[in-house]
């Protein structure tokens, strides 16, 4: 059964193929990580709303040119991904392929610099519970554990993506997602610029408060 | 099934060179955005980064991710979540501006 | 078996699964078939609240006379969390959606399984994880949880008792009531039988689908909440510490933004039955099918504007206190359009007095009940007096227990005879009614005296003049149980030895009463195209099932 909306008992289970419900539902997914970050971004809203000097003295001493630079990373893997549909769409298969292993090398190189950034703030004893941290104002330390929540918590987001991308990888290198059957790979790409999203609004919020 | 509908058998392609130019624009808006940082605009300064985050996120929203082809009904639920997160905003900050 | 059960069960789906055995324990475990897992969450789901009963009846023992009478304080306190954790997040949240949702959902619609028939099994699979995640913390030492159901900071990042675990079980459950949700949003948009337009779908896929948006845009935001306490129990990131700088109300805002509209995931399904229930007995269609279709998302949607008037004393605002007061009272108003409709829906109706309709009513009586209570709450200056007392759990117990809990037993009695072919014994499933309502008010109303008294709630002793009212409500416990457990002996025992039932035995006219009891393995032979408004009894006349020995001109 290849066209989008057909119904078929395979192997005993009631399989329908329904395209546009599969985004539907997909959608519906993001939108629970869109209140999940959401409830962070609130955190985060709060809390510099009362303490507004100290977030921007604290948000000094992030990396504004590694921050730009994962930006740049993050935005170009999102273009690979959809790229990789585009090509799948028109039989390109090793092209589409090839994209994707872009867009996880993209994403990997996202979490080597991350790497590099938390360790030298943990070098400057800059960490959650560290003694340094305890002894700066108030506002601060909220601001330093706020960075290490969301940067991880979205960290963690790219991993799950990096996993999710792969497998569909392996799909559309066996063929089972192809010219005429690519919803995974279109949602892995939802997932893929929802991770993208999030990073966009962190990105000022923690650089570019000075 | 929703037999009302009549779905078209290839999902709307997007040309490559579309995605090109919206990930040229990112780029470009991040720089605008980087830049502003550096000037210094006091409270209008994350006003505007997050105008610019706004509109960066709606080429990714539209184009990547493809809401501007889809059905009506996914920029309704669209609509709805982004709704929900505001509201829960603009309540919490009810308590927080007027304490 | 007898023959009878092999001849009732023939192609249904307990002799056809998904899997390839249609029998044994793996063929229920590892079915995608809407049914089955329908009936398995039903299982657990009883466990659990069997467990939270029993841990009630223990309190109860406990506060019948003041100071120590069976307990220490600190079991006490470890009970009323159980109790709450237990009741909130494996019974009711989970609730009529996971069971009758799950059954019924596809049937409404036409349908021959949900969108996602094999997430549905994964949903079952985290909720037994959340659940067995929170049973292990109990028995870890340090102790169980004892910061109430609402763990509020900063007591639940100070407390040596085991928090962190069971926090982490609510977290697990949180995605089965998530993926839940998503699948029943999509199948409402996907899955629906050629002819039914929204405005023809059965009043619970309503209910049903309005509740599926709450679950999936409100419980991130516990998820996220429970993280941030795990993380500050675990790395010290003082999010909410206050000597951190952190905020304690900022908590219990991200608590309530979930636990709110919580109640409405609770509460909405709940309604929807009601809805159902009630054309089935008085034979007639419902009156304001629209205003109820509407009322559910309003109901929904409002349900999010409100979550403040939990914490009307806890610091907030003046400002904030006004506004979520003002909303609160807004909320009223959709359940109190339903109510309306629902009584003028019995207005000229044939009325017939079967045990579903007997708990329909002990629903609009107590329901009602705790959502007047429920305005005296959202006022600012009677809450002052009654927050934190045992008038608000009076009336939390009137609309949870009284609501949502009599309806999910109203759906048991109206639906048993299609999810299992048998038919109960209606003698005492109507007693059990009348006892359950004589006991309910027995154990809760005094509550409401002794709240406006002042008696505090999670209170482990009190002042000896309180004593009367609470051996009156000890005594109103026993009697509960004795409800209680007179209907579970009703249905279970059906099960094997209950008459066999008829496709249709009470003349209802959805899809459901228009397959075979129990339905088989797709539901439908051909999927139906429907044409009927639907609650048009006139289908009666020429429906397939019918009730034995009616006759329709």
């Amino acid at each position: 059964m290849n066209n989008e909306n057909s119904i078929a008992i395979q192997n005993e289970h009631v399989v329908h193929r329904d395209d546009v419900g599969a985004r539907l539902g997909m959608w519906l997914f993001l939108f629970t990580e869109l209140l999940l970050f959401g409830g962070l971004f609130l955190v985060y809203a709060v809390y510099r709303h009362l303490y507004y000097e100290d977030f921007k003295i604290a948000a000094l001493s992030l990396n504004t040119t590694i921050g730009t630079l994962n930006t740049i990373i993050l935005l170009t893997s999102s273009l690979t991904v959809a790229l990789s549909i585009a090509v799948l769409q028109k039989g390109k298969r090793q092209l589409s392929i090839i994209l994707l292993m872009l867009t996880d090398v993209l994403a990997i190189i996202f979490m080597i610099n991350k790497y590099f950034e938390w360790s030298a703030k943990i070098h400057h004893g800059i960490f959650p519970g560290s003694e340094h941290l305890l002894g700066l104002p108030e506002g601060q330390i909220l601001f330093y554990g706020l960075y290490y929540i969301m940067t991880g918590l979205h960290a963690l987001h790219i991993i799950i993506g990096i996993v999710f991308i792969s497998i569909v990888l392996v799909f559309v290198s066996r063929g089972s997602v192809n010219e005429n059957n690519y919803v995974k790979l279109e949602n892995a790409g939802l997932y893929w610029h929802l991770v993208d999203l999030i990073w966009i609004f962190l990105f000022p919020f923690f650089y570019l408060i000075q | 099934m929703n037999h009302k509908s009549i779905e078209s058998n290839k999902h709307q392609e997007t040309s490559i060179s579309k995605y090109l130019l919206v990930w040229v624009s990112l780029l470009v808006f991040t720089s605008i955005t980087v830049t502003i940082a550096g000037l210094n605009l006091g409270s209008y300064a994350l006003l505007i980064a997050v105008f610019i985050a706004i509109i960066k996120s709606s080429l990714v929203i539209n184009i990547f991710m493809h809401i501007k082809y889809e059905e009506f009904i996914f920029k309704v639920f669209l609509a709805i979540g982004g709704f929900t997160l505001m509201i829960i905003f603009l309540l919490t900050f009810f308590d927080y501006t007027y304490r | 078996m007898i023959d009878n059960a092999q001849s009732i069960k023939e192609n249904s789906f307990y002799e056809e699964s998904t899997t390839k055995k249609s029998h044994g324990i793996a063929s229920w475990l590892f079915s995608t078939d809407h049914k089955r897992i329908g009936i398995m969450y039903l299982i657990a789901l009883s466990t659990f609240f069997f467990c939270a009963l029993i841990i009630g009846l223990f309190m109860r023992f406990e506060t019948i006379a003041p100071g120590e009478t069976i307990m220490k304080a600190q079991t006490y306190n470890t009970l009323f969390t159980l109790h709450g954790v237990t009741m909130v997040f494996l019974f009711i949240v989970p609730g009529i959606p996971v069971v009758f949702g799950n059954f019924f959902l596809p049937i409404l619609l036409g349908a021959q399984d949900v969108s996602f028939p094999r997430l549905n099994l994964l949903s079952f699979w985290i909720y037994i994880l959340g659940g067995i995640i929170i049973l292990v913390s109990l028995f870890l030492p340090g102790g169980p949880i004892d910061t109430g159901w609402t763990f509020y900071i900063p007591y639940s990042i100070r407390t040596g008792t085991n928090v962190s675990l069971p926090l982490f079980g609510a977290f697990i459950l949180g995605f089965s009531s998530i993926l839940t949700g998503i699948n029943f949003v999509t199948t409402v948009h996907r899955l629906r039988a050629p002819g039914m337009s929204y405005f023809k779908m059965p009043l619970f896929v309503w209910s049903v689908y309005a509740t599926g948006w709450i679950q999936i845009l409100a419980t991130p935001v516990v998820g996220i909440t429970i993280l941030l306490v795990l993380l500050e129990r675990y790395f010290g990131i003082g999010i909410f510490d206050p000597t951190l700088g952190g905020d304690p109300i900022l908590f219990q805002h991200m608590f309530w933004i979930y636990s709110h509209p919580a109640v409405y995931i609770m509460v909405l399904p709940a309604m929807g039955v009601v809805s159902e229930i009630i054309p089935t007995f008085t034979r007639r269609t419902i009156f304001g099918y629209k205003a109820i279709a509407i009322s559910s998302l309003a109901i929904a949607f409002v349900g999010y504007l409100v979550w403040a008037h939990h914490m009307f004393t806890s610091g907030l605002s003046e400002t904030a206190a006004l506004v979520f007061s003002f909303l609160t009272f807004i909320v009223a108003l959709p359940s109190a359009i339903k109510v309306f409709n629902w009584l003028a829906s019995m207005y000229k109706g044939s009325i017939d007095l079967k045990p579903p309709f007997l708990w329909v009513l002990n629903f609009i009586l107590l329901f009602t009940i705790g959502g007047l209570t429920g305005l005296v709450l959202g006022a600012l200056t009677t809450d002052i007096h009654l927050h934190d007392t045992y008038f608000v759990v009076a009336h939390f117990h009137y609309v949870m227990f009284g609501g949502t809990g009599t309806i999910f037993i109203a759906s048991l009695f109206y639906w048993f005879p299609k999810m299992f072919g048998r038919m109960y014994n209606i003698k005492w499933a109507s007693r059990s009614a009348v006892l359950f309502f004589i006991a309910f008010n027995t154990l809760y109303f005094p509550m409401f005296i002794l709240g406006y008294q002042g008696m505090p709630r999670r209170y482990y002793d009190y002042l000896p003049q309180f004593t009367t009212l609470q051996v009156i409500s000890t005594v109103g416990s026993w009697l509960m149980f004795i409800a209680i457990v007179s209907i579970i002996i009703n249905l279970v025992g059906s099960l094997r030895k209950g008459k066999v039932a008829s496709a249709n035995p009470w003349g209802g006219v959805t899809l459901e009463w228009h397959i075979p009891s129990p339905p088989p393995l797709l539901n439908f032979k051909e999927i139906p195209k429907v044409s009927h408004e639907p609650y048009d009894f006139s289908q009666l006349k020429t429906m397939k099932y019918v009730p034995i020995g009616e006759v329709y001109e």
